[in-house]
């Protein structure tokens, strides 16, 4: 089937003035992609390895616990946050509020903020834990 | 005026072009599996912070125990619905050649079935093999 020209596509990300509720917006879908990819392999891996034996599991906590494993657990920690504390803001949105400018740009805000705030004391509470 | 007899049947015309009339739904699941989700990682958070750590014994204990096998059963359900039709927002706004768009949308609705699969396999693998060794002790 032809895609007919006339009709309307999503808007590119080239023609918008940036402010932090197209960020946010942007993110949403980066973080929600990383997470439905990277994230759900590591989850289901996780899950599989502990199922299956406690060799398999030492493997997954060897992968885990090293550089690579880290450097992706920190990333997909503040996808977590960044995607659930964004989702929220929607929902909130799609009942037909927060459309002020004022206020949408101010919890634009609060969800960058907020998701590096947990991001960091989740990984705090981590490194605590394991010295 | 002359006006030219179009080649196509009107329904060719306008098939592709209208609502699929599934919009609605999409959007609602969406929704219900975002609030779904917020309920179930919020339990998943509480409990990894309760376990304070991940190692093969803590986690298959953890796993073998009803209150833990069942929220885990409904967060793979959840999580794997709202992933995928996530994956769909981003495939139909963003690719827009409707070959590479099919494959895209069957890629990620195998892909996403056979990860909530290997996923459920693995914590029923371990919620019934802890109540089989239960049943088959001494003394029961």
């Amino acid at each position: 089937m032809a895609r007919n020209p006339n009709r309307p596509l999503s808007p590119h990300l080239t023609v918008w003035k940036w402010g932090p509720h197209m960020l946010v917006s942007i993110l949403h879908r980066v973080t929600g992609g990383a997470l439905a990819t990277v994230g759900a392999a590591a989850f289901v891996w996780w899950l599989a390895a502990a199922a299956a034996s406690p060799e398999a599991y030492a493997t997954f906590l060897h992968w885990a616990t090293g550089w690579l494993g880290i450097l992706v657990g920190i990333g997909l920690t503040w996808a977590f946050w960044q995607h659930t504390l964004s989702g929220l803001r929607h929902l909130v949105m799609d009942s037909g509020a927060g459309f002020e400018l004022g206020r949408n740009k101010f919890w634009a805000l609060m969800t960058l903020a907020g998701s590096l705030v947990l991001t960091a004391l989740m990984w705090l509470w981590i490194v605590k834990g394991v010295h | 005026m002359e006006t030219e007899t179009p080649m196509e049947t009107p329904i060719a015309r306008v098939r592709g072009l209208g609502s699929a009339r599934e919009g609605a739904g999409h959007w609602w699941g969406e929704r219900a599996t975002s609030i779904a989700a917020l309920v179930l990682y919020a339990w998943l958070v509480v409990s990894l912070f309760r376990l304070g750590r991940l190692d093969y014994a803590t986690v298959r204990e953890w796993l073998a125990d009803p209150w833990a096998a069942v929220p885990m059963i409904l967060l793979v359900i959840v999580t794997f619905r709202h992933l995928r039709d996530g994956l769909q927002v981003s495939i139909d706004d963003y690719v827009h050649d409707e070959g590479n768009r099919f494959f895209m949308l069957l890629l990620i609705n195998f892909a996403s079935a056979a990860g909530a699969a290997l996923a459920l396999f693995s914590v029923l693998r371990i919620a019934l093999a802890a109540g089989a060794a239960v049943a088959g002790a001494p003394g029961h």
